[in-house]
Formats: C-alpha cells, structure tokens, sequence
C-alpha cells in the first residue's frame, strides 16, 4: 500500500480536519474581534451577522475565542507531536541499532515513564510551573515520545536484523544510507499512525487539564477552560456550552479517523 | 514469572523514587521561606519572629546543605512518612487510605460493568461479522472515543441529575453516588475493549483449530465455548494492561467531576492548592495502584496462556 492511500474514512478525517484548521487560521487573519473585550451589557447574545457564534457570559465574541482556543490546540498539539516524534524516532532507532548499554539506559527512562499513568505526570509536572503553557508543551511531549520510542524500536531492532539490511552494510554502505534505504520506508506509516492518534491525546490532555483548572489560566481562551466556565449556564445559553464540546469532538474524531486503524 | 515479579516491584520502586524526587524541587519551589512558614503553622501567623524561624530551622535541619535534605525526604517516603498537608494540616497518610478506598470501589465497579457491557457486544458483534449490529457498535465506539472521558460524565449528568432529577450530582453519601460516575468510566472503557473483544472473537472463528471443531462436528456454542473463549481472551486480557491508563486517567477526570473523594480527586485538588505532601502521596498511591493492577494482569495472561511460561 502507498503512504498516501487513504480509505474512506481517512479523507473524511483529513477534509474535517482541514475544515477545522482554515477556520482557526483565517479566523486569525480576518475577524478584528477580541477574544478578551469584555462587553457585559451583550452577555449571551443570540448568533447574529455581528456575532456569527453569539457571545459568552462576559460578552466576549464566541468566534474570536472559540478561534484562538482552536489555535491554541492545534499548536500545543502540533509541537508536542513534532517534539516528541522527533525524539522517540531518533533515540529508537539508536536504542534498536547500537543496543547495548544505551539501549538498557533508554529503557530504564522508558520504564521510569510508563510506571506512571501519563495523566498523573502531566498532572505533577504542570504542578511545577502552574499556568504555564510551556510546562504543559514539555509534559504532554514528555508522555507521548514513549509511545513512538517503543515501536521505533521494535522496527528497527527487526530491520537491523534483516538480511537486506546485512548485506547493504557488507557491501560498505553507511549507516545513513542504511537509515535512508531500509529503516525509514518502514517507520514511516506507523509514526504518521502514532502521530495523529498523539496529536489528538495532546488535545484531550490539554482540555482535560482546562477542566481540573491546573492548565492554561482565565482568561485565555482554551477548550477546556471554556467548557467549565460555560458550564453553569448550561440551561441559559446550550448553544455557547456546545460549541467548545463540539470543538473537541470534530478535532479528536478528525484526527482519529485519519490515523484509521490502530496497528 | 520471577523476572515478570522484580520489573514490577521495580516499576514500584521508581515510581515512589521518581514521584518523591519531583514533590522535593515542587517544595524547594514552593513562594516564601520554608522555616517561616512551617513557624506560621505552628505558632500562628502573628509570632512568627526570626528567633521562632531559626529554631524552627535548626530543629528540622533546614539550614543543612541541600542534598542532605534530599536524602532526607527519601528516607522519609521509604518508611511511608508522608507528612501532613500543608492545607488540612491532618496526617496525609490518613487521608490517602480514605481516598484509596473510594478509589478502588470505583475503579473496580467501573471495570466490572465496561465488562458486563463490552462482552456480550463484543461477542455479537464478532458472530455477526459486518452485520448491522457489528457496524452500530464500531460508529458508536467511535463517537465515544472521540469524547473527553469528563464530556461522559458531564451528558449522563446533565439527563439524569440535573432534568430527571434521579440521581445525586456529586459526591458521595451511600451506593447511589457511585452509579453515575461508574457508568461513565464504563461507558468509556467498554467502548474501546468491546471493538477487541470483538476482534479477537472474528480471528478465533476464522482459525483453522475452530474450523477443524466445527467440521468436527461440533455445534457453533460448542466450539465458542470450548475453543474460542480462552484463545479470545488472551488479547483481551492483555490489552486490559494498556487499558489501565485509560482507567486511571478516566479518575482523574471522573473523580474531579463527580467529587469523589477519590485519590484522582485529591491528587488534582492538591494540584491546584499547591499542596505538595498530598500530591507526593496520592501520585505515589496512583503509581502503585497502576502498577499493582499491571502486575494482576500480567498474572492473568501468564494463567492463560501456558506457551509463553518457558521464556518468562
């Protein structure tokens, strides 16, 4: 199968996806609107030309906020993913290549992880620096790398092994050729598998940590946050508390119908 | 089975290094002087002078080189000392073993219903294979999963407490507080094991052992019951391991949304009031309980399957 064959389902996650990601952008670009300006006197008005999304309890605009927190999301969950496929692709394929003593170390961190329920981690390490976004960035990266070191090794621990591979190095190729050659055509589609299922835990540890309020603080806009602070109004104003439940919803259903099935 | 036993205990043994290392810096990082306000609790905010600091300071060594310190926090975790919190001010320990308690009833409640569930869909789905039954429980799992675990909760609340009126928000006072949140958790979990369940169903029925003992002459129960079952259930039961994360993050959020007094509860309480010998202590309580009910399932996969013994 070629990389880029996608089922049914993949295309309808990439296009909801795609969906979701030019609203958060063009939203930035062209809604003037802020996402902090307090209007009280237009608590909770109905969607209008002015205000296509209404607004919340404070009178701020629903778009310009239910934009940056799709922002914030999608960026925290873009770097974290980056990060930590970086990460666990790199030191997996050197614990799977060289073994030995730095193979053991590598799994001795693992080990240390994942003795841990990574939510508790994240929990601990925001509990460090509470409110920071950059402690959140590390802690989420910090929990999902694991995942993508444990397959990134397993692949190459049996590619290492493969007779293709033996002979390219008998025949004096380098390793990067090697790496390029015989290593890479095989990671590739469970990192990208790994990578969307990543990108949408980043996004649901992000508004789980908005929930317990130990992540991003009020009043930055984030899903999360938004859906505690709407919460109480759930009879006034429904249509204001679905929009950030919906937000999550078609972000994780987009990102895991596009990694398909699970490998 | 001896090696299985050692990774465990030392999993155990780094959780309790790891999780204590962190509440160390989290207190060094803690705003304000340590001896002084150790000195505001005991003789109360108004005699607190530096004469009362100082003597706090030398009596619990405060002003000894920082690494000594550190030792000395371990020492004190290794004999399960977990000191008192900085907020109730009343033994951590004491509250734990409460939390624990609340957890674990949840916890295992939780798990007996995702299984009553998962099972008899899982199994239906896996006879009728791409049936319509097969398809509604797949789109249904998928729009589970697509939910944070707290949004459950959240609906299931919002139907049956606040417009039937049936059931209590939070907390707990009695059996009917735990339905709400069991259900949840359940809900979550079976919507990922009864898609396994349900594989692993397809792949035994497909095995040539179940063909050969329906071409036996055996009936279909017959040959589920005897053949199926313990092959189905192998990945299942090892896939209840990976499940566990779930599990324990479905507390925490759970937990913080029902108020439970459960350990997820206390842990992201302490969080947020910066608590720290609560957090060591109810993320150290989570760590090991992960790591218990981790070693239960790595029991029950090796009592499942015996080919596997000779290599553990």
């Amino acid at each position: 199968m070629k990389p880029l064959a996608m089922k049914t389902s993949q295309k309808m996650g990439a296009g909801l996806l795609l969906l979701l990601l030019s609203f958060a952008v063009l939203e930035g670009l062209f809604n003037t609107g802020s996402a902090h300006l307090q209007r009280l006197d237009q608590a909770f008005a109905l969607p209008s030309l002015q205000e296509p999304l209404g607004t919340d309890q404070y009178g701020r605009s629903l778009l310009a906020r239910m934009g940056a927190a799709l922002r914030l999301s999608l960026l925290l969950s873009l770097t974290s993913v980056l990060t930590s496929a970086t990460l666990g692709v790199v030191l997996g394929v050197i614990a799977g290549w060289w073994q030995g003593w730095i193979d053991r170390l590598l799994s001795f961190v693992l080990n240390t992880l994942l003795a841990l329920p990574g939510l508790v981690l994240i929990l601990l390490l925001a509990g460090l620096a509470p409110g920071s976004l950059l402690m959140l960035y590390l802690a989420i990266s910090l929990v999902l790398w694991v995942e993508y070191f444990r397959v990134v090794r397993a692949i190459t621990r049996t590619q290492a092994q493969s007779s293709a591979l033996q002979a390219s190095r008998l025949l004096g190729f380098g390793r990067g050729y090697c790496f390029r050659r015989h290593i890479w055509p095989a990671l590739v589609s469970p990192v990208l598998t790994l990578a969307a299922f990543g990108a949408a835990n980043a996004i649901l540890a992000l508004a789980a940590l908005g929930f317990v309020s130990v992540g991003v603080r009020p009043p930055t806009a984030e899903l999360g946050l938004m859906m505690v602070e709407l919460f109480p109004y759930y009879s006034d104003a429904p249509w204001v508390l679905a929009q950030p439940i919906m937000a999550v919803f078609c972000l994780v259903l987009s990102l895991n119908l596009l990694a398909g099935k699970r490998t | 089975m001896m090696r299985l036993l050692l990774t465990r205990l030392g999993q155990a043994a780094l959780v309790c290094w790891s999780v204590g290392t962190l509440s160390f810096i989290l207190m060094q990082l803690l705003p304000g002087n340590m001896a002084f306000r150790v000195a505001a609790g005991r003789y109360g905010y108004d005699n607190v002078n530096l004469a009362a600091a100082q003597a706090v300071e030398a009596e619990l060594g405060l002003d000894r080189p920082i690494w000594e310190q550190y030792l000395d926090w371990l020492l004190n975790l290794m004999q399960f000392n977990f000191g008192q919190s900085l907020v109730s001010s009343l033994p951590v320990a004491h509250e734990l073993l409460h939390y624990l308690e609340h957890s674990l009833m949840l916890a295992f409640s939780a798990m007996l219903l995702a299984l009553l569930l998962a099972l008899p869909i899982g199994i239906y789905a896996a006879i009728r294979e791409n049936g319509w039954f097969d398809r509604a429980s797949l789109i249904l799992s998928v729009l589970l999963r697509a939910q944070p675990v707290f949004m459950v909760g959240l609906v299931l609340l919002l139907i049956f407490s606040l417009h039937l009126r049936w059931l209590p928000v939070a907390g707990f006072d009695g059996p009917r507080f735990l339905i709400l949140p069991a259900i949840s958790l359940a809900l979550v979990l079976a919507a990922l094991s009864s898609r396994v369940m349900r594989h692993a169903g397809v792949e035994v029925i497909h095995s040539a052992f179940f063909q050969f003992a329906r071409i036996k002459g055996l009936s279909f129960s017959q040959s589920l019951i005897r053949h199926g079952v313990r092959n189905a259930a192998l990945p299942v039961v090892a896939f209840l391991g990976i499940q566990l994360v779930t599990l324990m993050e479905g507390i925490v959020m759970i937990e913080s949304l029902f108020s439970w007094p459960g350990l997820g509860h206390g842990l992201a309480h302490a969080v947020f009031n910066r608590d720290v010998p609560m957090i060591q202590g109810a993320a150290i309580s989570l760590g090991l309980l992960f790591v218990g009910l981790n070693l239960g399932v790595d029991v029950a996969c090796h009592l499942i399957d015996p080919r596997g013994r000779g290599d553990l």
